[in-house]
């Protein structure tokens, strides 16, 4: 799908990419990185509209420096911020958009009405884009990008601004547009715990270097923790030290939590942490807290945030750097 | 009950078909750059939009050809020997109307794209800041040339239903047409440059006026000086500096207009020279301008 070689970009005072080589293969792709890491950078050069300093990228097989063209023809964009004119309707608009891809007349106007069922917009799509909720937005800037049946969509922060509920909805609907649609997809975000249920692959860059680029499934199982909460007993006063000790002592890693924020949401201050080692890691507590006689509250997989990631990046950056000299 | 009856109710449920992939025609760059300029020109009358952004352009409309059609009446009626009012000189008598329909609809046509951030949206399709740019000029000049020809178009029929003289009616109409293409160009540039640059659409309007109309105002008060100390050399030099004095210069030198200039002082064909490149020069620069504009916000 996306291919980058040593990919660079300078600009007279920032360093935006540096040397950035990636393979991002068909499916959904979620490209992670701090504001400023250079996610923006490398979707204005993968759409061919801002030259690389060096280095060479290629976007579904077709090389972004001389074919910019028939690159933007194949591939959708959402940009992160507002972008859409208050009084048009969103059909207006995205039939607009679509004759700007290249879509005939009528091609457009059913192509419009398709996506924007598809996207989840109904009879709204006739009123004035001025009245629409962010989520509604949301959704007429993602169809405006899925309007041409672009074969890869580039998507900027889709979940920029909406609640919850919102966010899952919208990230439900980029799951769809790989599955039900065929489209492949890369989405950026800062937040990689969102990401993570949603892509096969999660790319993330920091500084414009590559941190770490591998599949979800690796990802969970290097940094995966589980998140286990028990209930004290008349036996053991304190199930969470119970239950810690007794699982120190199966070998496993644990920490308390205590009241960490996010967790606090959740009314609880008595959290353990155990690192997943592999399968088995699930029986383990299992029999601990059962053969404790405590009561299993819940065990949930904990939700990465993006902190842990370059902490782990870092640790491994300086042993390379102290390797090297 | 056998089992088909219970698929039978869904027949008349409106299936959903899943995703339809689009296989059909992909018309590329050049056929998005024509469906731009239809879009704009049409906006710039308020064809595709609410019936709210249709009065102006249309009233202006009205107002334009109204003056050429009560004198292809007059004409018409008391069997005059020639039109009140010559060809070229329609738009540079009638320029507040010109201006007026600049200000309103060239922020229209372009701060809305800008202000509302769309910009990156066409530049992430295959059309490229020069279609846009093409695009939107072509457009809003476009729109001035139907403005301000169309009422000369009324002269012209009028003039014949009038029976008067073929050959030096459809020089003149030629004439005037050279010229209001001259001005459509020239005040398209100008009128999208203020606007490009003035992403509120408010003060995009104010602008536009501003720059036409204090521009002729000052033009016109000196040029009023320098007929009053017998200048007037100078007044046709003076002429360069407006808009809407450019356009007389220019036909007055070389499209047998006469000057509107006070007393009648328009530049000979040395000075008209000068004037065309300066006319040149403006349309060349305010392009320039425009694709130096949109080269910032690109994505």
């Amino acid at each position: 799908m996306i291919a980058t070689e040593s990919l660079s970009k300078r600009f007279p005072r920032v360093t935006a990419l540096d040397r950035l080589s990636v393979d991002i293969t068909p499916g959904v792709t979620g490209l992670v990185g701090a504001n400023g890491a250079g996610k923006s950078t490398l979707i204005k050069i993968l759409l061919g509209l801002s030259p690389a300093t060096e280095g060479r990228a290629t976007v579904l097989g077709l090389d972004v420096a001389t074919e910019g063209g028939a690159i933007r023809e194949r591939v959708g964009y959402m940009p992160e911020h507002d972008c859409l004119p208050p009084d048009v309707s969103a059909t207006e608009f995205v039939v607009h958009m679509a004759r700007m891809s290249g879509l005939p007349a009528t091609a457009a106007r059913e192509r419009t009405a398709d996506t924007l069922r598809h996207v989840g917009l109904y009879e709204e799509r006739y009123r004035p884009i001025g009245g629409y909720s962010t989520g509604m937005k949301q959704r007429v800037k993602l169809a405006q990008a899925l309007v041409h049946d672009p074969q890869l969509v580039l998507l900027d922060e889709p979940t920029n601004g909406l609640d919850p509920v919102g966010r899952d909805e919208m990230l439900a609907l980029i799951r769809r547009v790989h599955t039900d649609f065929g489209i492949s997809v890369l989405v950026t975000s800062h937040l990689l715990g969102e990401l993570e249920r949603t892509c096969d692959q999660v790319v993330v860059i920091d500084g414009g270097k590559l941190l770490r680029s591998s599949s979800t499934a690796e990802f969970t199982q290097a940094t995966g923790s589980l998140a286990v909460e028990v209930t004290d007993s008349d036996a053991c006063p304190d199930g969470t030290a119970a239950l810690i000790g007794a699982l120190a002592a199966a070998g496993l890693t644990v920490q308390p939590v205590g009241r960490a924020a996010e967790f606090a949401a959740a009314g609880s201050g008595h959290v353990v942490l155990v690192d997943v080692t592999g399968d088995d890691t699930y029986d383990t507590v299992r029999d601990a807290v059962t053969d404790l006689g405590l009561g299993l509250v819940r065990m949930e997989q904990r939700r990465h945030r993006i902190a842990e990631v370059f902490q782990t990046a870092d640790s491994a950056h300086e042993r390379g750097s102290s390797d090297a000299a | 009950m056998p089992p088909e009856s219970l698929t039978a109710p869904a027949q008349d449920v409106i299936h959903n078909i899943g995703y339809r992939n689009y296989s059909g025609a992909r018309l590329g760059r050049a056929y998005a750059r024509r469906s731009l300029f239809s879009q704009s020109l049409r906006g710039a009358y308020g064809l595709g939009r609410s019936t709210k952004s249709k009065v102006l352009p249309m009233t202006l409309f009205g107002v334009m050809c109204a003056p050429a059609a009560i004198m292809v009446a007059v004409a018409v009626a008391t069997k005059a020997t020639k039109l009140p009012l010559e060809y070229t000189r329609y738009a540079i008598v009638l320029q507040a109307v010109i201006g007026l329909y600049l200000a309103a609809q060239a922020p229209q046509s372009v701060s809305r794209d800008l202000r509302f951030k769309s910009i990156p949206l066409y530049f992430s399709r295959p059309i490229e800041r020069v279609d846009y740019v093409v695009a939107k000029f072509a457009a809003m000049a476009s729109a001035l040339f139907l403005l301000t020809a169309a009422p000369l178009l009324i002269l012209y029929v009028g003039a014949l239903l009038a029976k008067l003289d073929f050959a030096t009616q459809t020089e003149g109409f030629a004439q005037g047409l050279v010229s209001v293409v001259l001005l459509s160009l020239l005040f398209a540039g100008l009128g999208l440059v203020v606007a490009a640059v003035t992403p509120r659409r408010g003060f995009g309007v104010a602008a536009v006026i501003a720059v036409l109309t204090i521009s002729y105002g000052a033009v016109s008060t000196v040029q009023g000086i320098a007929l009053a100390r017998d200048n007037t050399d100078a007044i046709g030099w003076i002429g360069l500096f407006s808009p809407i004095t450019l356009i007389d210069g220019v036909q007055t030198a070389f499209l047998s207009a006469t000057s509107a200039f006070p007393g009648g002082n328009g530049p000979g064909t040395g000075a008209g020279v000068v004037y065309v490149v300066v006319l040149l020069a403006l349309i060349a620069g305010s392009f320039g301008l425009l694709m130096r504009r949109y080269r910032k916000v690109g994505l």
